[in-house]
């Protein structure tokens, strides 16, 4: 394995990482702030790339698409907000996950009873579609910079808003205490709605960036949704920092240890069983290290403090 | 042609016994496809080309009225054999047509053959079916899941290649599908990879690929990881350097989603859309009026499976009480397939042709397959010589 | 936010003093079963579609062993499953096929998972515990599909049921009905005891209030690793018969979706009670069977092709009937059934 490959499959893993922490980022602050179990999360990724699709059909520009997707995607989230998510707050968990995969199984079905069961294709922008040349033969797609800038970007954003605003302070103290919150005269409800819309605009948005390398297709969200719980787990619930850094380790342990598990596996195996083992242990790598990180640290990376 | 789902059902868990007497004169087909998930399309396609065939037909099949009975196995085995002992018993079918996936397949195929029912495959053709586990209550309008493979093994090894590195999903029909191509290939795999099933992102894997720089790549990806591999290795800069052989990874089902990424790759098929029959011609231009969409081998398959049962039907009057009678018709496959040449052969797997075809842009800005040429003539499966039964 | 499931306690009242009209009528219906399905005259449909309401009916309620009385919600429910169904099939495929071995294979197999997976993950609460338990089921399903001599992905098939003693005694489909009715009779049975002995009040208590139960001497570890494992060897036993129901093994039977539809059977039913879950996995897999034809028959004003995609989306109409259950009937069926009869 040489080194340039080696920063090619970390780039990978750090592009990964950060769809992820997108879509584990509003996971987080619902569950932190709201105590709220939202499965369909990942169902409003799926609804971001399936917006995305649409609009890029309809207008035939990717930055239209994407500044249409947003709004809409927060539509969306808003409005399960208010029609079912909304009843449930008071509700025990085992409530919100049942009413929460019941919004899945509608939307799965829902998106495939408006845009069919097949696979549908959002082109990139012509200006992003170039790869540039990392090394000698090495070609890295240019769409996938941007996503990384894109992540970045957000992450930082996200990072101002929860540690210098006004909202995000209420968001931290909810994080932490949210009937103190309350009981401190602020509009509680209000809050919530804020956070959830933001949450689900954010995977909406993760959503839309990945329509033009993924494929956008039905119960897409349903995957994603079991590694953002991973990474939120991993990182401590409430806590932005640890999803972020949570969602990079997450990234780079798969996409890192994906190839090179048989390589090292090869120092201890004879190449056979090497390479069979480690297939057999690539997939299993997230939950390994997720166990392991549960085994040292019961309460994630950053536990909320209360 | 009346499409069904039995309200029966409940009346009989209830306790109500309620036998219908007058649908005794229909023949009943049960339809089996995963409907519902993201590879829902692909029965969709099958079901929609069978349903095509029935209304071809004129609603009959061999002269008796058809009641097509179809139901979602989910893509969960135990679900399906379920569904299919409701299938069997319950709406007491003629024959079962089906399922998309192998595992399915091989999960309903106990159930079904110890029932004495036929079992057309439209699609699945796992290697134990057609060999050591072959029923004389199952037939295929498909092809064995290797030879699909066999078609770009045998390709790369006439082109030359010295090295060619494989990519397949970590499971084990991605195992068979690098076995099937090695079979006819003899020269160099630099690399066999394997990604977890599911796998949305190969940046890894092209990274790899780059550096490696083989001669051509074979890769087995269905569905919509499909999708994913092919966009990413345009993206990457790889699809005009390095040959893209594949199977059931561009085809009709996943075209509308990669559409211009994937034109120029090359896959294996037992027909193509463009095959130059008139009958083929109708077939999808019917189709394509009707579901508005270009159809797969999947709907192929399908449709040649309702003329398989049609024709084994008229050859005995309509009855289906005989079995030996009704194998010996089915056996001799006596209907023009959409593919031309057919033929069921002694594992009632098909004994037909495969060529290499390659992803288009059709001049009405659709895409399809296309046949580039012809590979295998009156091809038979490897496994076939492992079955013991007497068809 | 750690107390999962508190707010709904089982009933107060010790179990066994009274007499109990639902499991009555619950059981009472299993075993007339048999009828039913001669009947129907669809046999062997009606006996299959019973059978599995019963098998996963027993893992519903191994489930609510510690969901309803623990407050442990296990998100790897199914990977006990899975090793009930791989110990039938793995000993079968080299030549062991008596039930007599495999059942106490797949017991001793699951109690040791359980064991193991149960040690570490009660170290969590809440959250955390429902992740853990999810990871470890993930990794048994992606072992399982790299199974490659035993299928992998495809899974296998059995050659034939289990016998007992040598003999092919559950080989007739009523036979094996009749196996899978004992079955999750004694284990009901044995449930039952569990909850009303000691033992079961101190899980319950561990679930009110652990550091109480510390500080009057017990330790919530041990009780809650022994519920953890007592429920596991449970649906170990599902695990075997789901096997010998479809004669068919595969990695499918552990996904997390499966383990998440036990969750569900479990709530639907309603938490604590135990025949509650059978009731709940009952009406979830009737409800999966028979949506679509009901919709079917709603749909007698629409056109044909309509028609066809109402039924065809069945799915569109179960997500929302789920939604509306959960906001509308707490407590789940057993909840109605109470506050049908109270009030």
């Amino acid at each position: 394995m040489t080194p340039t490959l080696l920063f090619v499959q970390s780039l990978n893993g750090l592009q990964f990482g950060l769809i992820l922490f997108l879509i584990a980022a509003g996971l987080t602050l619902v569950f932190g702030v709201m105590d709220f179990i939202n499965l369909a999360h990942g169902v409003q990724y799926m609804v971001g790339a399936y917006l995305m699709a649409a609009f890029s059909a309809w207008t035939g520009n990717f930055g239209w698409a994407l500044l249409l997707a947003l709004p809409s995607a927060l539509a969306v989230g808003l409005l399960l907000e208010a029609l079912v998510f909304r009843h449930l707050y008071d509700r025990d968990h085992l409530d919100q996950v049942l009413a929460t995969f019941g919004v899945i199984l509608f939307l799965n079905q829902g998106v495939k009873f408006v845009w069919g069961a097949a696979p549908l294709n959002v082109p990139a922008p012509e200006w992003l579609s170039g790869s540039v040349e990392l090394a000698d033969g090495l070609l890295y797609p240019v769409y996938r910079l941007a996503i990384i800038v894109a992540g970045l970007a957000v992450a930082a954003l996200l990072y101002v808003l929860v540690n210098h605003t006004r909202v995000g302070m209420l968001v931290r103290a909810g994080a932490s205490n949210a009937p103190m919150v309350s009981a401190l005269g602020v509009n509680i409800r209000r809050l919530f709605m804020i956070v959830f819309g933001f949450g689900a605009m954010l995977a909406g948005f993760a959503g839309a960036m990945v329509a033009p390398i993924l494929s956008v297709e039905p119960g897409m969200g349903d995957n994603i949704l079991i590694l953002a719980f991973v990474v939120i787990v991993i990182g401590g619930i409430g806590s932005i920092r640890g999803a972020f850094l949570a969602a990079l380790m997450v990234g780079l342990v798969d996409t890192v240890g994906r190839s090179f598990a048989p390589n090292l596996l090869r120092l201890f195996l004879d190449p056979a069983t090497a390479s069979q083992t480690g297939r057999a242990v690539a997939p299993m790598l997230i939950y390994i290290f997720m166990a392991a990180i549960l085994f040292f640290r019961p309460a994630g990376l950053f536990p909320a403090k209360r | 042609m009346n499409v069904t789902i039995k309200t029966l059902g409940v009346a009989a868990v209830l306790g109500l016994a309620a036998t219908p007497a007058l649908a005794q004169e229909k023949v009943k087909i049960g339809l089996l496809l995963t409907l519902s998930g993201p590879s829902a399309v692909l029965g969709q396609q099958a079901r929609d080309g069978f349903q095509l065939a029935v209304k071809d037909l004129g609603g009959k099949l061999g002269g008796r009225d058809v009641e097509v009975i179809v139901v979602d196995d989910e893509l969960k085995p135990d679900v399906a054999v379920t569904k299919v002992k409701g299938l069997l018993e319950r709406d007491k079918v003629d024959f079962v047509v089906g399922p998309i996936f192998s595992n399915v397949a091989v999960a309903v195929h106990k159930p079904i053959v110890d029932s004495n029912t036929f079992y057309i495959s439209s699609n699945a053709g796992p290697s134990n079916l057609a060999g050591k586990s072959c029923s004389p209550y199952f037939f295929a309008t498909s092809y064995q899941n290797d030879q699909n493979h066999e078609v770009l093994g045998k390709v790369a090894q006439d082109r030359g290649y010295k090295k060619v590195y494989l990519l397949a999903p970590n499971y084990q029909a991605g195992k068979d599908a690098l076995a099937g191509f090695k079979r006819h290939f003899k020269g160099e795999i630099i690399e066999e990879s394997y990604v977890p099933l599911n796998n949305l992102d190969f940046q890894s894997e092209l990274a790899k690929i780059a550096s490696l720089k083989p001669d051509a790549i074979f890769t087995f990806m269905p569905g919509g990881m499909g999708v994913n591999l092919v966009k990413q290795y345009r993206a990457a800069g790889l699809a005009d350097r390095i040959p893209f052989l594949s199977a059931f990874t561009v085809d009709e089902s996943t075209l509308p989603a990669q559409q211009d990424a994937a034109i120029g790759m090359f896959g294996g098929s037992n027909w193509a859309p463009n095959l130059d029959t008139p009958q083929n011609k109708k077939f999808v231009a019917d189709y394509e009026a009707a579901y508005n969409s270009v159809p797969g081998s999947y709907s192929m398959h399908a449709y040649d499976a309702a003329l398989l049962i049609d024709s084994a039907l008229k050859a005995t009057g309509g009855k289906t009480d005989n079995k030996d009678a009704l194998r010996a018709a089915l056996k001799k496959a006596d209907f023009k397939s959409l593919r031309g040449d057919f033929k069921i052969g002694a594992n009632g797997f098909p004994v037909q042709d495969f060529y290499l075809v390659k992803a288009a842009k059709r001049p009405d800005g659709k895409f399809q397959t296309e046949i580039v040429e012809k590979v295998f003539d009156d091809y038979t499966d490897a496994y076939a010589k492992e079955c013991a039964a007497t068809n | 936010m750690t107390e999962l499931a508190q707010t709904r306690s089982a009933p107060a009242l010790p179990f066994g003093r009274r007499f109990e009209l639902v499991p009555v009528i619950l059981f009472a219906v299993f075993a007339a079963g048999p009828i039913l399905a001669s009947a129907s005259g669809a046999e062997g449909y009606v006996l299959s579609l019973l059978t599995r309401v019963m098998i996963l009916g027993l893992a519903a309620m191994s489930l609510d062993l510690i969901l309803g009385y623990g407050a442990l919600v296990s998100f790897g429910h199914a990977a006990f499953l899975g090793i009930g169904a791989y110990a039938v099939g793995i000993l079968a495929s080299h030549g062991s096929e008596d039930a007599l071995v495999q059942i106490p294979v797949a017991l001793a197999a699951s109690a040791g998972f359980g064991l193991v997976t149960g040690a570490i993950s009660l170290r969590t609460k809440g959250v955390y515990f429902i992740m853990i338990t999810l990871a470890f089921g993930q990794m048994l399903f992606f072992l399982a599909t790299s199974l490659a001599a035993y299928g992998g992905d495809d899974g296998m098939t059995l050659p034939e049921r289990s016998r007992v003693a040598g003999t092919a005694l559950i080989e007739s489909d009523v036979a094996f009905y009749w196996a899978s009715f004992f079955c999750l009779l004694v284990t009901y049975a044995l449930a039952r005891a569990v909850v009303a002995s000691r033992f079961g009040r101190v899980l319950r208590g561990t679930r009110e209030n652990s550091v109480r139960m510390e500080a009057i001497g017990f330790q919530p570890f041990r009780y809650q690793l022994a519920a953890y494992v007592l429920s596991g060897m449970m649906a170990g036993l599902a695990g075997c018969l789901l096997a010998n129901q479809t004669e068919f093994v595969s990695p499918a039977y552990m996904t997390w979706q499966r383990s998440g539809e036990l969750i569900f059977m479990v709530v639907l039913g309603g938490l604590g009670t135990l025949h509650g879950a059978i009731i709940g996995a009952a009406a979830f897999l009737l409800l999966e069977e028979f949506l679509p034809e009901i919709l079917h028959t709603l749909g007698f004003m629409l056109q044909e092709d309509m028609r066809a995609r109402l039924v065809e989306n069945w799915k569109m109409i179960f997500g929302p009937l789920l939604i509306l259950i959960v906001l509308f009937a707490r407590g789940g069926i057993m909840g109605l059934w109470r506050r049908g009869h109270h009030g």
